[in-house]
């Protein structure tokens, strides 16, 4: 009983230290205060002013745009990589695929800047944004799509071919229903890296174009309004809602890949 | 014309040659089993029937037309998969139309020969199931259906009874015999289990590193095997070492150390003076209580040290007064009576002179 009472003790700790915080900027978003120090009523007018807020309004299309443009090229990207690894086991793919992964953010922001800068002489903006959210996204595909077929049993791809299907055929009608799973939960994956990502995009943004993560953290250099907590618990759902999605689609393959 | 030929096939994996210069015909509505512990390159030689696998040297005809370069799809023949191999996100019956979609058929023939074929492998009420919704043996039997809905020249099955129990697995040869008659589909068979290749074939090829020891069929597989990889291979055998003293057409003179002289039938030509072993099986050897008929013609005295009551029949080892080991078979037939020695018991070992077969080193 004991040992149990402890265990519990500790998840709760745990659960709090993660959720308390998100509680408090969520409450908050709802107070009827413009300082974030005690609670006076509750309102929901933050959110309306959000809505007046055309630069905010302008970085949350950017983000969105960003992320459904990049997790589409990366989840085409991936899925075709993480077959690849899966079939063919190329000695370099690997690295390539997975170092964006593995790498420091603050790294990969760094070396794609001086990329795209000194490298390849490009104006930073929406394309450089978007060629970076590709680059870490990708990885993150290959991996739940590599582990969905890592858990297959091979000869049913050898028994399509053997009864009579083209190598095309296979993959529409065998491999791609059996990995649309992966698929789908490693685009929400990239859709959640990308409309949260800020140290990269913060790099490689250049100063025309700003993301929401960006815009939030402008606002926050002046003070932490309660605008600030209206538009973080509306990112925040999103997020969630994406990942409970992506857990539902493919939650075996994800397990694997963490 | 044989349906399929295999001509002086050759494959290499690295310095491994899995496959050395098989050469074999398979009839058109046979039976045709490749048997060989595993390793001996029989799912090689299955493989590239299928065409996942190409020879290094030699030909495959099928029909008399070469198989060289054409690829798994266009060939008309279908694999039963060790693994079943079904597709679990179709149903049983889109795992049995698939086939016929690849091969481009109406819906209506689909749809006819789907219900046919669920009929022919008695899944009638399973149609609808999802592969992981069976039990083995109905998975067993999708995976038969799938492989012969498209009525393809040739089936291969490799391995497939291997991951079903005995019980499941002795019902399942009798169901593969009758299906294979019914629809008159060629069979190419994989295992290395004897038995079962016995049980169900037409024909048997043993297969050892990589060549076939003896291709024939099963009766004479087991009475007159070639060599002494073949005859301890398939079933039990007594080996006694001797040599040639005397060959005529009638029979065998052999001298083996310890025991004396034996008589043993001829099987093809031996030459007088040859080393080599009398192979007899433990069914042709008959023990009685007589230990003192010993220095009769193919009589020799000896000891029980073990018996096996197996029910139907009792196997007996009786070691011989020169230390030979030997197996003999006793049916249990007498009414009553299931057991006639003891350990200990002294007994005499006795067989005919035209049992057996004399295999030269």
């Amino acid at each position: 009983m004991k040992r149990g009472f402890w265990l519990w003790a500790a998840g709760l700790a745990t659960y709090a230290f993660l959720y308390v915080p998100l509680a408090v900027v969520v409450l908050f978003s709802f107070n009827d205060s413009e300082l974030n120090a005690s609670w006076v009523g509750f309102t929901t007018r933050w959110y309306g002013k959000l809505l007046g807020d055309a630069d905010l309004l302008q970085a949350a299309a950017n983000s969105l745009l960003i992320a459904i443009v990049s997790s589409t090229i990366a989840t085409v990207l991936g899925t075709m990589a993480g077959i690849a690894l899966h079939r063919w086991r190329p000695p370099l793919l690997p690295f390539l695929v997975l170092t964006p992964v593995a790498m420091p953010e603050i790294l990969l922001g760094v070396s794609l800047l001086l990329f795209f800068r000194q490298v390849l002489d490009l104006t930073l903006g929406l394309f450089s944004i978007l060629a970076a959210h590709i680059t870490f996204s990708l990885g993150f595909v290959a991996i739940i799509v590599r582990a969905r077929l890592a858990g297959m049993d091979e000869s049913i791809f050898e028994a399509a071919r053997d009864l009579g299907a083209t190598p095309w055929r296979t993959f529409t009608r065998v491999t791609f229903p059996l990995i649309v799973p992966g698929i789908v939960a490693g685009f929400l994956m990239s859709f959640t890296l990308s409309i949260d990502d800020f140290v990269i995009t913060f790099f490689v943004a250049g100063v025309g174009v700003t993301t929401l993560p960006l815009q939030i953290y402008s606002l926050i250099k002046v003070a932490v309004t309660p605008e600030v907590n209206a538009i973080s618990t509306l990112l925040m759902a999103l997020t969630l809602t994406l990942i409970a999605l992506a857990l539902r689609f493919a939650p075996e393959t994800l397990r694997k890949s963490a | 014309m044989a349906l399929l030929e295999i001509r002086n096939i050759t494959r290499r994996f690295g310095s491994l040659e899995a496959v050395k210069d098989v050469t074999l015909d398979i009839e058109a509505g046979e039976f045709f089993t490749l048997l060989g512990p595993s390793g001996c390159g029989k799912t090689t030689i299955l493989r590239m029937i299928a065409g996942f696998d190409a020879p290094d040297a030699g030909e495959l005809y099928l029909d008399g037309r070469p198989l060289a370069g054409m690829p798994p799809e266009k060939r008309p023949v279908h694999t039963v998969f060790q693994s079943y191999a079904l597709f679990p996100h179709l149903t049983v019956a889109g795992n049995i139309a698939f086939p016929l979609e690849m091969a481009g058929r109406s819906r209506d023939e689909i749809r006819r020969r789907t219900t046919e074929t669920l009929a022919l492998v008695h899944l009638e009420d399973k149609g609808d199931a999802f592969p992981h919704e069976l039990s083995g043996g109905q998975k067993q039997r999708v995976a038969l259906a799938r492989g012969l809905v498209n009525k393809p020249r040739l089936l291969l099955l490799d391995e497939p009874l291997g991951a079903l129990d005995a019980k499941l697995r002795e019902r399942m040869q009798g169901e593969l015999i009758a299906l294979q008659r019914e629809v008159g589909v060629t069979f190419v068979f994989v295992t290395h289990a004897q038995q079962e290749a016995l049980a169900l074939s037409h024909r048997i090829a043993v297969m050892n590193e990589g060549r076939i020891e003896q291709l024939d069929v099963p009766e004479a597989l087991y009475s007159t095997p070639k060599n002494r990889f073949v005859a301890d291979f398939i079933g039990t055998i007594n080996l006694i070492a001797a040599a040639v003293v005397e060959a005529s057409r009638h029979g065998l003179r052999l001298a083996a150390p310890g025991l004396g002289e034996i008589a043993a039938p001829v099987h093809g030509a031996v030459a007088v003076g040859s080393n080599g072993a009398l192979a007899i099986r433990p069914e042709h050897l008959r023990i009685s209580g007589h230990a003192d008929r010993a220095g009769l013609k193919n009589h020799f005295a000896g000891a029980v040290v073990e018996y096996l009551f197996l029910g139907d029949v009792t196997v007996y080892k009786v070691r011989l007064d020169n230390g030979l080991l030997l197996e003999a078979l006793a049916t249990n037939a007498g009414p009553g009576r299931a057991r006639f020695h003891e350990i200990g018991d002294r007994v005499s070992v006795e067989w005919r002179h035209d049992a057996g077969v004399f295999l030269p080193d």
